[in-house]
């Protein structure tokens, strides 16, 4: 069982909100879209529910096509970023609510409801009115309505964005938990890309209405196919630098090369974008020896220390790039910096965005 | 399952259509018919082309009613909308008096409107009437069914009492939908009332206040009962306005054909003003999305 | 500018409170240093909203004082204030263009004309709205509409403090990024107070130099990023603070060392008899795995974060979180995990209990 998209479009007037599209997602398996707001992720969405026809393209589910389909006659389930229960009746029969409308049985209705509760940890909750609870269990509830109603495909659309922080972060953790015991399509929309890794499974990146790649999660992420993937899919934004290859060398700015081996070896000469996170870079203590790092002269613009980490955002003649270095450290804005970068972190792209060779770490994993 | 989009769904909207033919289309038709057909009764019709048309574009009588109803559209949108948004500025945003002036500004729309008419014409009386008495007392010379000022300050009066609650309660929706963080923003960057108005509330009330306008603009031009009631269109024709003189027309002196003809323009400078209305108003919104 | 004192503040939302259960705001004493820039940082319903209008004078006091310098302005109006404050929903006049919309604070207070062009540009620039100036702040989109909602809350030079209500909420990740060095340059270069309420651990320990916690109704620490995620104060902050947040066991003390389900873990410093109930805490970053030293756990999953690897562990039914290198190798033997002594915090009753020889900190 799987849903597929073959071509899908969508065109409203003249524009486009989804470019063709085709995605394979298979049954029992997390799927997150990733992209910023307008990219596409809920136009996206509407398409699989059958909310919205595509103006091309067809839409397979379980071997059926389903394009002009209804939502209604479909066996979809969503949850959207704003709480959404009936206010007037408890969350039991909130959680009830699309069994009785597939006239289950009292018995099989009540073991079904409290099973979901128990999951969803609203056991203790059933009797209230959803006005009554917490956001986090307000959209508990509306997880459980969709959960229990046992559909094959699951939509949720940023359910946690409107979330406090630490709520987000517990929830995070659950889902992945409730997903493996239910063998569901999910889908899962979030402009977050620490979600995504969090998340699991696989990651479709979306950006300007396109699904830029589709794929694992980890692998997405250490081995993007092009620089607006790794963009997408970078929090802080990846840092960019010009390159050229020569030869046996690959040319940074400054004066600074790297032997071009392993996954760079391969290049042909001529001008490159290297792109590298911000976790990998370091600051030179005075007096170590680079050991094959190249080194770049940065002032600093601004410190942010979160107590565990510090953002460094530092200007490189005119291009902004952020540093994540561990622990908390002391520079004051201003300073003269010099970073670190070990080659093997750094991608190539083309000047067409296109992933030319991938950072070597990323290719060993 | 192959299920594109099919057909049968317009079936569904059979039942409206025939609802709609018969309680529009054809009535409508049946004027038309009349409109260009000419009878000395027993169901005997002689075509008669455009005449009436012709006859009732030239016609004074039907110019003084349309000017009259003109001024009076024109006084009532130009009292009621700024009075009804003043009214909803000044009703309490939530708690029970907001909601017992909500209930106090739907009474006057509740009474149907020959009993709206009914009343004012008591109530402006000399002998027995409340206000045309105090009047009457205090020295003024008030009399609806002599002075042709006096019934038209009547009508508009009883029109405003009877209406601004509309506009009043439209407004109260739009300006309900404002977050307080507009007003806290507001104070904080010393905006004077007038900018609050202006910049916050006017702007959030645009909308209804389009709709308030085109309600009122409509029944206005089409008002019969109320004034019927009170003055019966006099003293002479002052308060004559087009659909008492339609009536007159049809009914009292039976000229079904002229009677006919204006309708049927009369109906159609509603929807032309109407439409102008609506597109000049809607396009004012985009022009500004645009931009 | 000012700075601004509470003084014996408290705040119920219920006209006769009965107990300390009825008050949003309990009791507190607190001096807001001029042009210092704080964030309040809690869970929603902590009380930071209700802290946040009564410095802006939309909401009474139920009891206590509010100073702006020596001026007590408890009973002053919003406008009489002469501060800022930008709101977690834009807030743009929207039939205005946007210059407008920036000049209307300097308008309204009759500045000289000349002084407003030239303040509206500079605003601009920083925002980097110049090339939309002229533009109808009404067909804008929503980042866009905060961006003037920030630049109005910064074009006025004199204000005592500028109030921010998790202004982030609606504002993409990657635009987050920006925004925040902005505001962060910004108050380098004018040195406004600054008051920034957020739930988003991460926007405020990036954004303040002090940070506030707060936990139902009481600041619970005040401090910099640094003290709130090396020496928490209440285990709220513990928790509240890092993702994920202090790994919390219930431990004996016996003077440097704690003795937790049968095992021993020696501490950085020696303690006191501690009573109450009595736990450590240890943050994920300085918990490592290993297959042959300290308390058994059984690994649960392990997350792959991007930067690095957030292990979930249990011990007897407690979780217990490890954060690892990226590329660290996690192999199905590593089975025991060790805490670095120095940086464990012990609690008693939840409040941090100083290591013995040392000042007390627990309140």
């Amino acid at each position: 069982m799987a849903l597929e998209l073959i071509g899908v479009s969508k065109e409203v007037g003249a524009r486009t909100h989804i470019a063709p599209t085709s995605l394979v997602l298979e049954k029992g398996t997390m799927n997150v879209l990733l992209g910023p707001t307008l990219s596409g992720k809920t136009s996206l969405m509407r398409l699989m529910a059958g909310l919205d026809v595509p103006t091309a393209g067809r839409i397979i589910w379980d071997g059926k096509d389903v394009t002009g389909m209804r939502v209604q006659d479909r066996k979809v389930a969503m949850v959207y970023q704003q709480f959404i229960n009936y206010p007037s009746i408890s969350v039991y029969d909130n959680i009830a609510s699309p069994l009785r409308l597939q006239r289950k049985s009292k018995a099989e209705i009540d073991s079904a409801v409290r099973a979901t509760a128990e999951m969803m940890k609203l056991t203790p909750l059933l009797q209230r009115k959803p006005l009554e609870l917490s956001g986090g269990q307000q959209q508990r509830c509306a997880l459980a309505r969709a959960l229990v109603k046992g559909a094959g495909l699951v939509l949720l659309d940023e359910p946690l964005a409107n979330l406090d922080y630490k709520l987000r972060e517990e929830l995070r953790t659950e889902i992945p938990k409730i997903f493996e015991a239910s063998g569901a399509i999910f889908v899962y929309a979030t402009t977050e890309p620490e979600e995504a890794l969090l998340l699991g499974g696989n990651t479709a990146t979306l950006w300007e209405g396109r699904v830029t790649q589709f794929g694992p999660t980890p692998l997405v992420y250490r081995q993007p196919k092009d620089a607006t993937t790794a963009r997408v899919f970078s929090d802080p934004p990846m840092n960019f630098l010009p390159v050229t290859k020569a030869g046996a060398r690959l040319l940074f700015g400054e004066g600074q090369n790297a032997p071009a081996g392993g996954t760079f070896a391969g290049i042909p000469d001529g001008r490159y974008l290297a792109g590298f996170r911000a976790n990998h870079i370091e600051i030179a203590r005075p007096g170590t020896p680079a050991g094959g790092a190249l080194e770049f002269r940065c002032t600093l613009a601004v410190t942010e220390i979160t107590g565990s980490e510090t953002f460094v955002h530092l200007d490189h003649g005119g291009d902004r790039w952020v540093g994540l270095l561990p622990g908390v450290q002391d520079y004051v804005a201003g300073d003269e910096l010099t970073i670190r970068l070990d080659p093997a972190f750094v991608y190539v792209f083309g000047e067409d965005g296109a992933l030319v060779a991938s950072a070597p770490y990323a290719a060993a994993a | 399952m192959d299920k594109p989009v099919n057909n049968k769904a317009w079936f569904l909207v059979l039942p409206v259509l025939v609802l709609v033919a018969f309680s529009a289309v054809i009535p409508l038709m049946t004027v038309v018919n009349y409109s260009v057909q000419d009878t000395f009764g027993n169901n005997v019709f002689f075509w008669a082309g455009l005449e009436w048309f012709e006859q009732a574009l030239s016609s004074s009588r039907l110019h003084d009613a349309l000017l009259r109803q003109i001024l009076f559209s024109v006084i009532i949108l130009a009292i009621q909308v700024p009075l009804g948004i003043f009214v909803a500025l000044n009703m309490p945003k939530r708690g029970f008096w907001a909601s017992l002036c909500l209930v106090l500004m739907a009474l006057p729309l509740l009474i149907p409107w020959n009993v709206v008419g009914t009343i004012w014409q008591i109530f402006g009386r000399v002998d027995i009437g409340l206000l045309g008495y105090t009047l009457d007392k205090l020295g003024i010379n008030y009399n609806y069914t002599a002075n042709a000022i006096d019934a038209w300050v009547t009508v508009i009066v009883m029109d405003v009492w009877h209406w601004t609650s509309l506009v009043a309660l439209l407004c109260y929706a739009g300006l309900q939908s404002i977050p307080d963080a507009y007003y806290q923003a507001a104070k904080i960057d010393q905006a004077s009332r007038w900018k609050v108005f202006r910049y916050i509330e006017l702007p959030k009330m645009q909308g209804v206040l389009l709709i308030a306008i085109l309600l009122r603009f409509m029944d206005s031009f089409m008002i019969y009962t109320e004034p019927f009631v009170v003055t019966g269109g006099g003293p002479g024709n002052a308060t004559t306005f087009l659909s008492i003189d339609l009536v007159k027309m049809a009914i009292g002196q039976f000229d079904l054909g002229p009677a006919a003809a204006f309708s049927i323009m009369y109906f159609l400078v509603i929807m032309l003003i109407s439409w102008v209305f609506y597109t000049v108003m809607t396009n004012l919104d985009k022009r500004e999305e645009m931009q | 500018m000012a700075k601004i004192t509470l003084s014996n503040l408290a705040h119920s939302y219920v006209p006769q409170p009965k107990g300390p259960q009825d008050f949003a705001l309990k009791e507190m004493d607190h001096v807001w240093e001029d042009g210092a820039s704080y964030a309040l940082l809690g869970s929603s319903g902590c009380g930071k909203t209700t802290l946040l209008n009564i410095i802006s004078g939309l909401l009474r006091p139920s009891q206590g004082r509010v100073l702006f310098g020596d001026r007590d302005v408890t009973d002053a109006p919003t406008a009489e204030r002469n501060i800022a404050q930008v709101f977690q929903f834009p807030v743009v006049y929207d039939t205005m263009t946007v210059r407008d919309n920036l000049a209307f604070p300097l308008r309204n207070r009759g500045m000289d004309a000349d002084y407003i062009r030239q303040r509206v540009q500079a605003i601009a620039q920083m925002i980097g709205m110049e090339a939309v100036l002229d533009r109808k702040a009404r067909g804008l989109t929503a980042d866009a509409k905060q961006k003037i909602s920030l630049g109005r809350g910064m074009v006025r030079q004199d204000v005592n403090a500028i109030l921010f209500d998790e202004p982030l909420t609606v504002i993409d990740p990657h635009m987050k990024w920006e925004l925040r060095t902005q505001l962060k340059s910004l108050h380098r270069e004018f040195n406004h107070t600054m008051i920034y309420v957020t739930h988003d651990q991460t926007e405020a320990l990036t954004f303040a130099e002090k940070v506030v916690v707060m936990y139902d109704g009481r600041v619970v620490q005040i401090g910099t990023a640094q003290e709130l995620f090396e020496t928490p104060a209440h285990t709220f902050v513990g928790y509240f603070i890092g993702s994920p947040g202090m790994n919390l066991l219930d431990a004996r003390i016996e003077g440097n060392v704690a003795h937790i389900e049968g095992s021993v873990v020696p501490l950085g410093a020696g303690y006191g008899p501690v009573s109450g109930r009595t736990q450590i805490g240890i943050r994920p970053e300085f918990v490592r795995l290993s297959a042959s030293e300290g308390l058994p756990v059984k690994l649960r999953r392990v997350e792959d974060v991007g930067r690095h690897k957030i292990v979930r562990a249990e011990f007897f039914g407690r979780e217990i979180n490890i954060i690892a290198d990226e590329g660290a190798e996690i192999g199905a033997d590593m089975t025991r995990v060790t805490f670095r002594p120095e940086r464990i915090s012990v609690y008693a009753d939840d409040w941090r209990v100083a290591p013995a020889g040392q000042l007390g900190e627990a309140a």
